[in-house]
């Protein structure tokens, strides 16, 4: 096959390539620009993005001796990723920007444009497994549980699941290191990366404060309505959030509160105990079938976040919207988030998280 | 060569007989270029390159004019140049107060003649820079007009020669002409090395200071196997220059013909007549330049589709935009280089491929503009 090997510099996209030549494909290396600073200046003046990690990547290709191209996919980054990130979180929603990038550029726009040039798949570093069932392809979890990402793959389609090829699945983070300094690839013991990448910094807040502007907001004690705390930035607080929340006064009970609701409409961010959290229903919309399309209803596992637990529960789908019932509660949930249904190992469905509850 | 003179070690500013060996060597290369060229041996100052020659011409002689009279302040420059005059001329107006003047050219890259004669007719221009050829489309400026604009306006004026050199013939002593940047790679010798050939009497403030080599503007031990192959290469450039020229422009004007035949969106860039032999460039309507780069690559062609930003992102080029071409236009352009090697096979095999290639990255290129009319 002829295959795009999406390069991002680090050490599993580039033993994923190695890969994928060893297993008899024409590769082609491409690094993808995407978060982008505007050009300035006069006649020929540049703009630029992360230039160490597109070194990596060039030096990658190099080593494997594969021909190497940068595809600009920053406008659409920002467009569909980052102005979609900061708009759900101004309407009071918490997204992942790594599940809407997948869906939206890796496994649209890119090999939308791979396929448009005769690639016929785009290969990534991605912890995941692709088998082949009954009725077409099927996502897997990785063998490695630590860094498993099924969780934010689910969102591809068939279609798109046959245009993918996860060459890491089956191994061990600890073995692809191993295997990266094997092959001589200089990014072996580059460290991982964990921080939203057009957020390098971390602090997700003061993101949001440059593009939102302030909003202020008191925050309340749940039952007693007491005025605990202030924050100019309520929306970059998250239900389930127990850092940074700056209460100026401890719980009477002594335990930790945290933030179980957020109002930007009234301004009021309410915090509580533990227990506040417990949802043990869910309802989503943006139904996106994994692979095959079950009838109806999952049973399974349900999982809320990139590294949470997996949950008992059963799925049940009518057309674009489904109901997630947990035979016991998870705690800390939030609209926006993306849900995942498993069936043992398999991914099923994803959705985006619109309601919680608790019976 | 660059072996005999590499297994020599002498560093040519000693006094031993190792560094006189070196210096000879040195000395030697210098007046066989300035013989080749028509200058004096003087006149040749070793670089790393053309790009040092072109920071050393652009901020020696600015700071040597304004330390003479602190209002010559204003550098002309084309809008077309090439990122190593470009850039140390943007330095030069962001740190150091320079008054920077670009130089517009028309749809076919050549620079507005009346626009040089009237910004030199202001006070206070500490230099005026255009290029002989334009690396990209290969339009050739008349550089001897501009040259002489200047020398009316006693304006020194410099040329980045890197692209014309070997090519076209270059008269170094036309009227005006203070200095020209040379490359040696763009003429068949090594990387690394190339001059600034400089007029005895142009004044140039030191970029680089230190033990005073280079006529004391360009500080640092020579590479002198380097000059030693660039002399070379200078030498038979010249020398065969003619020869090589009018097999190159055969082969060119075949290739325009061709791809303007084979591909109905295909426009040459450029002067079609007053362009570099070596040099065809077109812009494909609805493709993008690195989607047809890479279809091409494929198929064992090698083309170039211009500058791309420090993190590998292709840009679409200035000197297009300069021309007037549209953004997405832009986008859309290769470059064809020719050399000694090339042959009509290499023409007739390009017709081959190029109008699937071209109807393919076509495809490509849609999907991105449907999305954004789309949004």
């Amino acid at each position: 096959m002829r295959v795009v090997a999406a390069l991002s510099g680090g050490v599993d996209s580039a033993v994923a390539a190695a890969r994928l030549i060893d297993a008899g494909h024409d590769v082609v290396g491409v690094h993808l620009a995407l978060a982008r600073e505007a050009a300035v200046g006069g006649p020929g003046s540049r703009g630029c993005c992360s230039i160490e990690d597109s070194r990596d990547a060039r030096r990658v290709a190099d080593v494997l001796g594969i021909p190497y191209f940068v595809w600009d996919m920053s406008e659409r980054f920002m467009e569909d990723v980052i102005d979609d990130f900061v708009a759900e979180y101004a309407a009071g929603r918490t997204p992942n920007p790594c599940v809407r990038c997948n869906e939206r550029i890796k496994f649209a726009a890119v090999l939308e444009r791979a396929q448009a040039l005769g690639f016929d798949a785009v290969g990534t570093g991605h912890y995941a497994r692709i088998e082949s069932g009954e009725r077409g392809a099927e996502l897997h979890r990785s063998v490695d549980p630590e860094k498993d990402q099924s969780y934010v793959l689910a969102v591809i389609n068939a279609d798109q699941l046959a245009g993918a090829l996860f060459p890491l699945g089956d191994s061990h983070k600890d073995e692809v290191r191993a295997e990266a300094k094997e092959r001589g690839l200089l990014v072996a013991d580059k460290p991982d990366s964990h921080d939203i990448c057009f957020i390098p910094t971390g602090d997700t807040a003061a993101f949001l404060r440059k593009r939102l502007g302030p909003a202020e907001a008191d925050i309340v004690d749940a039952e007693s309505g007491e005025v605990l705390g202030h924050t100019d930035v309520a929306y970059a607080l998250t239900i389930g959030q127990r850092r940074g929340l700056d209460l100026r006064r401890p719980a009477s009970d002594g335990q930790p509160r945290y933030v179980v609701d957020v109002d930007l409409s009234t301004s009021r961010v309410q915090v509580g105990p533990r227990s506040a959290l417990a949802v043990t229903e869910l309802v989503g919309d943006h139904v996106r079938w994994c692979g095959p399309v079950e009838d109806g209803e999952v049973n399974g596992h349900v999982q809320v976040r990139a590294h949470g637990e997996p949950v008992p529960a059963k799925a049940v789908v009518e057309s674009d919207a489904v109901t997630v019932y947990m035979s016991e509660p998870i705690f800390g949930v939030a609209a926006g988030q993306t849900l995942v249904m498993y069936s043992g190992t398999r991914a099923v469905l994803s959705a985006t998280i619109k309601v919680t509850a608790h019976d | 060569m660059w072996i005999e003179v590499s297994s020599s070690v002498g560093n040519a500013s000693s006094l031993h007989t190792a560094g006189r060996g070196a210096r000879r060597v040195v000395e030697e290369s210098r007046e066989s270029i300035a013989a080749s060229l028509d200058v004096r041996p003087s006149e040749v100052i070793f670089t790393s390159g053309g790009t040092e020659a072109d920071n050393l011409a652009i901020k020696g002689i600015y700071w040597a004019r304004k330390s003479l009279d602190p209002n010559l302040n204003r550098v002309l420059a084309s809008s077309i140049e090439h990122h190593a005059v470009l850039d140390p001329v943007e330095w030069l107006e962001k740190h150091e107060g320079a008054d920077v003047k670009w130089i517009d050219v028309d749809v076919l890259g050549r620079v507005d003649l009346a626009v040089v004669g009237q910004a030199l007719a202001k006070p206070g221009v500490a230099l005026c820079s255009v290029m002989w050829a334009n690396n990209e489309v290969g339009t050739i400026q008349d550089v001897a007009t501009i040259a002489s604009l200047c020398a009316d306006a006693g304006v020194p004026f410099h040329t980045d020669a890197v692209q014309a050199f070997g090519q076209i013939p270059l008269d170094l002593n036309l009227r005006g002409l203070a200095a020209a940047s040379l490359s040696g790679h763009k003429i068949g010798g090594p990387m690394g090395v190339g001059a600034l050939i400089a007029r005895r009497d142009l004044q140039m403030t030191p970029v680089a200071h230190g033990g005073g080599q280079e006529r004391e503007v360009r500080s640092g031990t020579l590479d002198v196997p380097a000059i030693a192959g660039f002399a070379e290469a200078v030498r038979l450039g010249v020398l065969e220059r003619e020869k090589h020229a009018a097999v190159l422009e055969t082969l060119r004007d075949a290739l325009i013909a061709r791809v303007v035949e084979l591909v109905p969106g295909a426009t040459l860039s450029g002067d079609p007549a007053d362009r570099l032999p070596n040099n065809a460039h077109f812009t494909f309507a609805g493709c993008e330049g690195d989607a047809l780069l890479m279809l091409l690559d494929a198929a064992g062609i090698h083309v170039s589709t211009g500058s791309a930003c420090t993190s590998g992102v292709p840009e679409p080029s200035h000197v297009l935009l300069a021309m007037g071409v549209s953004e997405a236009t832009a986008r859309g352009s290769l470059r064809f280089s020719l050399g000694r090697t090339s042959t009509q096979s290499d023409i007739d095999r390009l017709a081959e491929v190029l109008p699937a290639v071209v109807e393919r990255a076509g495809r490509a290129g849609v999907l991105s503009l449907a999305r954004s009319t789309e949004s």
